[in-house]
């Protein structure tokens, strides 16, 4: 059995070097979006990767410091934009990159979003938190084809208003989407929703039965959004969902990223809930 | 067609391929152990030397006969030969204009990997699902994979740990080698039939002392093949995995959580666990740094740690992934089992924890599972 069944993959991979050897870039761009996170558009020293999908990611890397698992936020022309929150040490030191300074990458991984899966029927985008990074690039490239999608409805959930990532892209998107943002834990000037994202799935305008939903946030997030539009009509394997774990090669050979019988670098990052849900509640840990 | 060799002939092969420049790994006796370590002759190989295997147990045995691969499977595997322990990845150098990647010099020692059990060679099958899938392969080994000269060896004396029988991957090799030696003794006979498995393999027969194996020869040669697969210390019911794989919350995974201790033992001395950590660490000289891949386990918090903590937070779920992935998801995967019935795992826990054993009472439903947790289903050699 194989279980790359409906998704491409590609491993980028430099002439010979081997998939382990990363690609020399520099940063020409740095932007602290938050406290916490930043976003950094990186340009190849010489040869450039293969060009991601939405929903596939990248490996940055820091000589010495270590290597994590990043998603495509958007292209720049041929530059790649990342989005990186500070969790720890990784993140930290990337976090500080300053325009002029050098990283590796390699790349793209995985399975992306697919969106070709979704012509021709309505699309429903549900975003938490840092979700919204990997959903960019696809709500993008949603407007830039709007005619061969019918009802397109994104909903954001984020902790604050403070916290809300990208607020401008958000703004444009609200110009020819139908866009919902919804907080825990409002400001005094909140104008919004407060609460959680499962309670604005129901107001959407999307036919739960004619589309897909593309799915990101903390995974109990994504378990209660999967169920919440399950529970409105739309079959599981149309409910694509993005999963983190553990990864140290990204090609299927360190063995960390597994969740049963998959490999989440290579037959993730983005997977049908009805693959994952049955494994997910097998494994409850 | 099968030749037969001598003592001598066999000696000579070992000497033949260090002529060729290759580093001879054989199995061998360190340390009150039999391993694959580097020889030097045919006289370096385990010469009356058996071993007593069984759960958090190993002991050499003296045979009283020369006979050479009167062991079972070594306690350590091959792997580290072909994914070694530790891989140098890259080296760079971080200055204002750059960062200099340098690649690690590709050439290794050739070697030969002399005296490999057919449950090894299947390991090594496995590891190339891994390692040389057509999306990603991994240079250095699919170089040392097809560089290694492989002298396969059928097995005659199963350990108590042994169940390649169970899982068809032995207890004779029939493919993936160059050159198969088996041994025979009797009567006060002792020859080796050799088969040879590629040109190379012909080529270095053909430069050895040998003789046409007679019709007496291979009858001898399958009546010792018929007698290993009823002398297997250990068996595994095929039906066995997906039954206790539908079993996720099974009392049993408590059980065996309760006598884990998470060393991570079994992973190690695997044949086909390939699970790594990616280091990288700075040198003493400012600006340079090395990238390592380092074997790792599944038994770790690490391992499967994201921000926020592991995934598998307890033994009873490391030890179920460990479990399900050897012996059920790996089907999915690589069309495969990833345990090749080789019993390393069983000899290495220090609480001997037996996954025939195991994954036996897994497959019953809970309810029946109350037998004392130790039992094995081992039967005496
Ligand atoms: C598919 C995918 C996409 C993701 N996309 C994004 C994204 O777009 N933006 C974002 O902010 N986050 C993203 N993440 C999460 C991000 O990868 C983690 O937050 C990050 O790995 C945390 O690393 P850290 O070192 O900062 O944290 P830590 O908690 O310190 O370390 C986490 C892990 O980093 C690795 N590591 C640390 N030090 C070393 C070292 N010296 N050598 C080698 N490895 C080391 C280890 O695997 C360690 O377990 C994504 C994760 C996945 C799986
Ligand atoms: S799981 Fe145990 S018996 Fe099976 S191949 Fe690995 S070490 Fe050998
Ligand atoms: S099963 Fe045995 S060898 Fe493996 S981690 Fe547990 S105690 Fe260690
Ligand atoms: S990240 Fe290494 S196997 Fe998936």
């Amino acid at each position: 059995m194989t279980l790359h069944e409906d998704h491409a993959v590609s491993i980028g991979s430099t002439d010979g070097a081997g998939p382990m050897v990363p690609v020399i870039h520099r940063v020409v761009a740095a932007t602290a979006d938050l406290d916490d996170t930043t976003t950094l558009t990186v340009r190849p020293v010489d040869n450039a990767l293969p060009r991601p999908q939405p929903g596939q990611f990248n490996m940055l890397w820091l000589p010495g410091i270590g290597e994590v698992p990043i998603s495509l936020a958007g292209l720049d022309g041929d530059d790649l934009v990342h989005t990186i929150r500070n969790v720890g040490a990784v993140t930290d030191a990337l976090c500080s990159l300053q325009v002029g300074d050098f990283l590796g990458v390699r790349g793209p991984f995985g399975a992306g979003w697919n969106l070709a899966r979704a012509r021709g029927r309505d699309v429903l985008v549900v975003a938490g938190g840092l979700g919204i990074v990997p959903l960019g690039p696809l709500v993008d490239e949603l407007i830039s084809d709007r005619a061969n999608f019918g009802q397109v409805s994104v909903v954001i959930g984020n902790r604050s208003p403070d916290t809300l990532l990208y607020p401008e892209r958000v703004k444009s998107w609200a110009e020819s989407l139908e866009v919902e943002v919804t907080v825990d834990v409002a400001s005094p000037d909140w104008t919004g929703h407060v609460g959680v994202v499962t309670e604005l799935l129901t107001a959407v305008n999307t036919d739960p039965a004619n589309q897909i939903a593309f799915v990101c946030g903390p995974e109990v997030m994504m378990r209660f959004a999967a169920e919440a539009v399950i529970d409105r009509g739309t079959p599981a394997e149309n409910v694509l969902v993005s999963l983190e774990r553990n990864m140290h090669c990204a090609i299927g050979h360190c063995g960390r990223c597994q969740l049963g019988p998959m490999f989440i670098c290579k037959d993730g990052p983005v997977l049908p809930w009805s693959r994952v849900d049955p494994v997910l509640k097998a494994r409850s840990r | 067609m099968t030749r037969v060799v001598d003592t001598a002939g066999l000696d000579e092969i070992v000497r033949l391929l260090r002529a060729a420049g290759r580093t001879v790994i054989a199995p061998t006796v360190r340390d009150g152990t039999i391993v694959p370590a580097e020889i030097e002759s045919g006289a370096e190989l385990p010469i009356g030397w058996t071993e007593d295997q069984n759960g958090g147990y190993y002991r050499l045995a003296a045979t009283d006969t020369p006979e050479r691969f009167a062991f079972s499977s070594p306690s350590d595997s091959w792997k580290r030969y072909l994914h070694p322990p530790r891989t140098l990845l890259v080296r760079t150098r971080s200055t204002e204009a750059g960062i200099d990647v340098e690649l690690p010099d590709p050439s290794a020692p050739s070697v030969a990997l002399f005296g490999v059990r057919s449950c090894d060679l299947a390991a090594m099958h496995v590891l190339d699902q891994v390692f040389l899938d057509d999306a990603a392969t991994d240079p250095g080994y699919a170089a040392r994979r097809a560089d290694a000269f492989i002298v396969a060896a059928g097995c005659a004396h199963p350990g108590n740990t042994c169940f390649c029988a169970s899982m068809q991957t032995g207890p004779t090799p029939n493919a993936g080698y160059d050159l198969a030696v088996a041994e025979l003794y009797d009567n006060g006979q002792h020859r080796f039939l050799i088969d040879s498995g590629s040109d190379r393999g012909a080529n270095l027969l053909a430069e050895v002392d040998s003789r046409p194996a007679t019709e007496a020869d291979t009858a001898a040669a399958a009546a010792a093949h018929d007698n290993a697969v009823q002398h297997m210390g250990r068996t595994l019911s095929p039906s066995d995995p997906p039954a206790a794989a539908a079993h996720t919350d099974h009392p049993r995974w408590d059980d065996v959580a309760e006598r884990c201790l998470a060393c991570g033992n079994c992973t190690m001395v695997c044949p086909t666990c390939f699970c790594s950590s990616t280091q990288d660490s700075s040198g003493l000289i400012p600006g340079e740094a090395e990238r390592w891949r380092v074997w790792d386990s599944c038994f770790t918090a690490d391992f499967s740690s994201v921000h926020g903590g592991p995934v598998r937070s307890t033994t009873r779920s490391r030890y179920r992934q460990w479990l399900l992935h050897k012996l059920v998801t790996w089907h999915d995967q690589f069309g495969m089992s990833g345990c090749v019935g080789c019993g390393r795992c069983i000899t290495a826990c220090p609480v001997g924890i037996d996954l025939t054993a195991e994954i036996a009472a897994l497959a019953r439903s809970g309810s029946e599972s109350g037998e004392a947790p130790n039992t094995t289903n081992a039967t005496v050699t």
